[in-house]
């Protein structure tokens, strides 16, 4: 989800995808970079992303990653799913608020 | 999907490893740019992506199924061990090719004689409508698939309520063409529905219909496929196509389809004409095999039950006619039922299909000791690679792992060798084909291959590989890699139990062995007993000759002239010693028999008409009394010269000479008295393993029912070549509307023996090859014990045990091991023995001395495997034998 989130606006390849996701986390979600390829091989077989080689922002060659219009669902579907599971916890973590 | 990803893992895995080369070159650039140098930005890149080899191998799991490619890698190791060693390969292989291939063939033949259905529509709903029992040898027979006479036909036609349509055929030779190219080919007679029935559809024109069944002479024929390729040139049906069949031009209206070989599995038609039925039927001539298809909802077992019930109905409406009154109520008893027709009829299949399940047995016993052979081979091959095994489990493989490893090898020899078996086997079951058939009667057998032949042949290419391949691998796989490693080449003395197995196999193949060379003596012998049989005739130096002088135009009454005239022109080629007629040739098959009342004894006796030279030409004597004479003639008393079985059976005591016996009556054999004028030795009658039964010979010249054919014996110091020759020749000179056909008697007789010199020849064959095998076998596992504790021989040499007691040690253990073996064998032997009898002349299946003769061939040569290893223990240098390895 979070790899579907990263290229939604645009294609963009590995090296960046990686960095997007541990930036916008605030390094909170830190892996190793490399793992991030074997989700990305799954993703593609299933049709969710598809890929190409482009050149990068300082022309070497990488490959590119976008989403395909099943990954764009597939995107809602699980974004509103996490939502739905936030809310269900914080209601479970904080229920005076209400 | 997943296959597609299978096949293009290679494929991706270059693309995500460049990929990955670009994140880290992406990566060092950026750290770079922050400030490291080159090395340190490297490896800084490095540490963040982790381990870029664990990544690849992770999504290549993702592509691919493991246990395939890892089969796979299996496959390509195992090529390689195969390819680097290449001897043992190439023996494993061809024994197993040898074993799989002889199966294979024997298999095929069986399935095509035994098991295939007819090429016809829903085989199986076909039944055979038959006497139960059978005629029981009343009228005139044409075999025991067709024993229904063609008034009892008329009568099933008009009422067959089981069935949706029935047929009647038969099987006649027709004679095609005349003059230069005349010739006999086989020819099926057939009513107008059989090929509806059967379902069979036109290659070109159409099939006969009951249309054309009523005209009498028939005017119209189909031919078969094989016959319309050769003899008209495949050319297209019309209304020209004529053939001259049987004397006259028959309009030929279609062609069977190239898979409708008839229904007699064994044989084939060119020919098939329409039946006629002549006004008056003859109603004591059982010729036609009648089918019908089964209607849905019937059974057999329920169309037999309605069948027995019309019988005595048909029974009455045909009854038998020209008999005695016994005869007749004999033949008011028969019932009809119903019989599984989906595999056609045949006289091959009755022939030989004993002899083809014991060769079946016999095969796979020899299959069974090449298997325990390889077993032995692979085992002794795992030892030496026991320590290549014992790193690999040392170093984590799992133990599945190691044993499919070596499974996985055995499949492949497997394959490997039933590739090259079935390929052996084409060649084997067209050579057997080729052997069963002889110039008399060729035999028509496609003995191809079919799924049935496939998936027998991957059966037991499976069931060898569990045999061979499992105990080794698990062997094997259960070696614990400390001990191996450590005791790995040394040529200490391993337990007694690790042995055990190997001697299990080798007391196996040994005890088979002494089975199938017992077999293989049996036959061989039963063989000899046949042809050195004396069949109390003449066989040696007779030229059989068949005359037929149906164009001579010559009348009834004068026909004994002429062939006393021929006899007389025969009797005159230089090198002929005597000449005889007679209406029934001996020991080639077929018989003449006449129910016979003589004083108060009834029963039947075969009958033959011979001219007065008979006995001397074959060297028949006579006991007592005389023989013929030219002076009994058609004007006086019947006379009639019996064998002594006939006198032990009906004339217990009495002197036999001047008795008389009256011939029960028959059409065209009005009931007649005989008086015996004299006793003749015993001899056999229709073929050389009969008992000897009651036979009368009756002079020629009162043969009630002379035909313008007869048989001639000529005896003669020549060939028989040379004799059929001139017989031609000189009668052909003088009669040349004659037709004249000449054969060795004696190859004759051989012919017919066809089957015992098969079995003879094969069985021997297959005895020696096993005998052989558990040879080898022996000699392997006692030369491999002497390696295996070369160690231990040093060290007693050393100690001062001389040759003698060395060679005495090895050699006890091989004794043991023949001795249990041998002891099986026998008692094997003589339990699978009893399958065998039938087929055995002149011997007992438990015979001793086959069995002694066996026992001492296989022993004797059992030592001498045995000894060359013991042998070559004794010349153990000590010095060497404890400093190798």
């Amino acid at each position: 989800m979070l790899i579907l989130q990263a290229i939604a606006p645009g294609p963009a390849h590995g090296h960046t995808i990686a960095n997007v996701i541990e930036h916008r986390s605030e390094d909170v979600l830190l892996v190793e970079h490399g793992s991030l390829y074997p989700a990305l091989h799954r993703l593609e077989d299933r049709g969710w992303i598809a890929s190409f080689w482009g050149t990068s922002e300082n022309n070497r060659k990488a490959r590119y990653y976008r989403l395909t219009a099943t990954g764009r669902k597939q995107l809602c579907v699980e974004t509103s799913r996490w939502e739905r599971v936030v809310r269900a916890v914080n209601q479970v973590l904080r229920p005076a608020e209400e | 999907m997943s296959w597609i990803r299978f096949l293009r893992r290679r494929h991706w895995d270059e693309e995500r490893s460049k990929e990955i080369e670009g994140y880290l070159e992406i990566e060092t650039a950026d750290n770079i740019a922050r400030g490291m140098t080159p090395g340190d930005a490297a490896d800084a890149a490095r540490r963040k992506f982790g381990n870029t080899t664990l990544i690849r191998e992770e999504i290549y799991r993702m592509n691919t199924v493991t246990w395939l490619e890892s089969i796979g890698q299996d496959l390509r190791h195992d090529l390689r061990t195969m390819l680097a060693n290449p001897g043992f390969s190439l023996i494993a292989i061809l024994s197993l090719a040898l074993g799989i291939g002889a199966n294979t063939a024997i298999f095929q033949l069986l399935n095509a004689v035994r098991l295939r259905s007819l090429p016809v529509r829903n085989p199986h709903e076909l039944a055979q409508i038959k006497i139960v029992g059978g005629n029981h040898g009343m009228g005139l027979n044409d075999g025991p698939d067709f024993d229904i006479t063609r008034p009892m036909w008329e009568e099933i036609r008009r009422d067959h309520s089981p069935f949706s349509g029935v047929f009647a055929w038969g099987q006649k030779n027709v004679a095609v063409g005349e003059g230069k190219d005349f010739q006999e080919v086989p020819g099926i007679v057939v009513s107008g529905d059989f090929f509806r029935v059967l379902g069979v559809e036109p290659w070109r024109g159409r099939l006969l219909a009951p249309e054309d069944e009523h005209s009498c002479p028939e005017s119209t024929a189909v031919v078969g496929y094989a016959f319309w390729e050769s003899k008209l040139g495949g050319r297209e049906i019309d209304s020209n196509t004529k053939l001259f069949l049987d004397g006259q031009f028959k309009q030929i209206v279609g062609v069977t389809p190239p898979s409708f070989f008839g229904l007699a599995v064994g044989e084939r038609f060119d020919i098939a004409l329409p039946e006629c039925m002549p006004k008056q039927l003859s109603r004591n001539v059982f010729e036609e095999s009648v089918m019908g298809r089964l209607k849905p909802g019937w059974t057999l077992a329920t169309a037999s039950a309605q069948l027995e019930g019309m019988s005595a109905g048909i029974m009455a409406a045909t009854e038998i006619t020209g008999y005695d009154s016994s005869t007749v109520q004999r033949y008011r008893q028969f019932k009809l039922a119903a019989y599984p027709a989906s595999n056609g009829v045949s006289d091959l299949r009755r022939a030989y299909d004993s002899s083809l399940t014991l060769l079946m047995a016999i095969t796979g016993l020899v299959l069974l000791i090449a298997c325990a052979n390889l077993a032995n081979l692979m085992l002794a091959r795992a030892s030496t690679r026991e320590r290549e095994i014992a790193v690999r489990l040392a170093l984590g493989a799992a133990r599945t792992r190691v044993l499919r490893q070596l499974m996985v090898e055995s499949s492949l020899l497997a394959v490997i060798g039933a590739a090259a078996g079935i390929g052996l086997a084409q060649l084997l079951s067209r050579a057997l084909v080729l052997s069963l058939s002889n110039e008399g009667d060729s035999i028509t057998l496609s003995a191809g291959i079919d799924w049935r032949v496939l998936l027998f042949a991957a059966g037991v290419a499976t069931l060898t590989c569990v045999v061979f391949g499992m105990a080794p691998s698990l062997r094997a796989s259960n070696a614990d890699p400390v001990t191996a490693m450590k005791s790995g080449g040394r040529g200490m003395t391993t337990g007694r139990e690790r042995f055990s197995f190997q001697r299990a196999m080798v007391v196996t193949q040994i005890s088979v062995s002494l089975v199938l060379l017992v077999g293989a003596l049996l036959f061989v012998r039963s063989f000899h007993n046949l042809v050195t049989f004396n069949p109390g005739m003449r066989e040696e130096g007779i030229t059989l000759a068949f005359i037929g002088f149906q164009k001579s135009n010559i009348s009834h009454d004068h026909l004994e002239g002429l062939k006393r005239e021929l006899v007389d022109e025969v009797r005159s080629i230089p090198g002929v010693l005597n000449v005889a007629t007679t209406t029934h040739v001996p020991l080639i098959g077929g018989s003449w028999g006449h129910q016979i009342t003589i004083g108060k004894m009834e029963g039947g006796a075969h009958f033959t008409w011979a001219s007065p030279e008979y006995f001397e030409t074959m060297g028949i004597p006579l006991v007592s009394g005389r023989g013929f004479t030219d002076t009994d003639t058609m004007a006086s008393q019947r006379v009639a010269v019996v064998n002594q079985t006939f006198v032990r059976r009906f004339l217990n005591g009495i002197d036999p000479i001047g008795q008389t016996l009256r011939t029960h009556p028959e059409p065209g054999y009005p009931s007649t008295i005989y008086q015996i004028v004299g006793v003749m030795a015993d001899s056999k009658y229709e073929n050389l393993r009969d008992e000897t039964t009651p036979f009368v010979i009756a002079p020629s010249t009162q043969f009630p029912d002379q035909r313008p054919n007869t048989a001639m014996m000529i005896h003669s110091g020549l060939p028989a070549a040379v004799i059929a020759d001139s017989v031609k020749h000189s009668l052909g000179e003088k009669h040349p509307e004659i037709v004249v056909y000449a054969t060795s008697f004696q190859t004759r007789i051989r012919n017919g023996l066809l089957r015992d010199r098969l079995m003879a020849m094969l069985s021997g064959f297959f005895g020696l090859l096993a005998a052989l095998l558990g040879m080898l076998g022996l000699y392997g596992v006692i030369s491999y014990l002497v390696t295996q504790r070369r160690n231990e021989i040093g060290i007693r040499i050393a100690l001062g045990a001389n040759r003698g007691q060395v060679v005495r040690m090895v050699m006890r253990e091989a004794g043991l091991l023949l001795a249990i073996g041998v002891m099986i064998g026998s008692g094997l032997s003589l339990v699978a023995g009893r399958t065998a009898e039938s087929l055995l002349f002149g011997l007992k299946s438990s015979d001793p001395l086959t069995l002694g003769c066996a026992i001492g061939l296989l022993v004797g040569v059992g030592v001498l495997a045995s000894f060359i290893p013991a042998q070559r223990a004794s010349k153990l240098d000590p010095m060497t034998a404890l400093r190798s390895d």
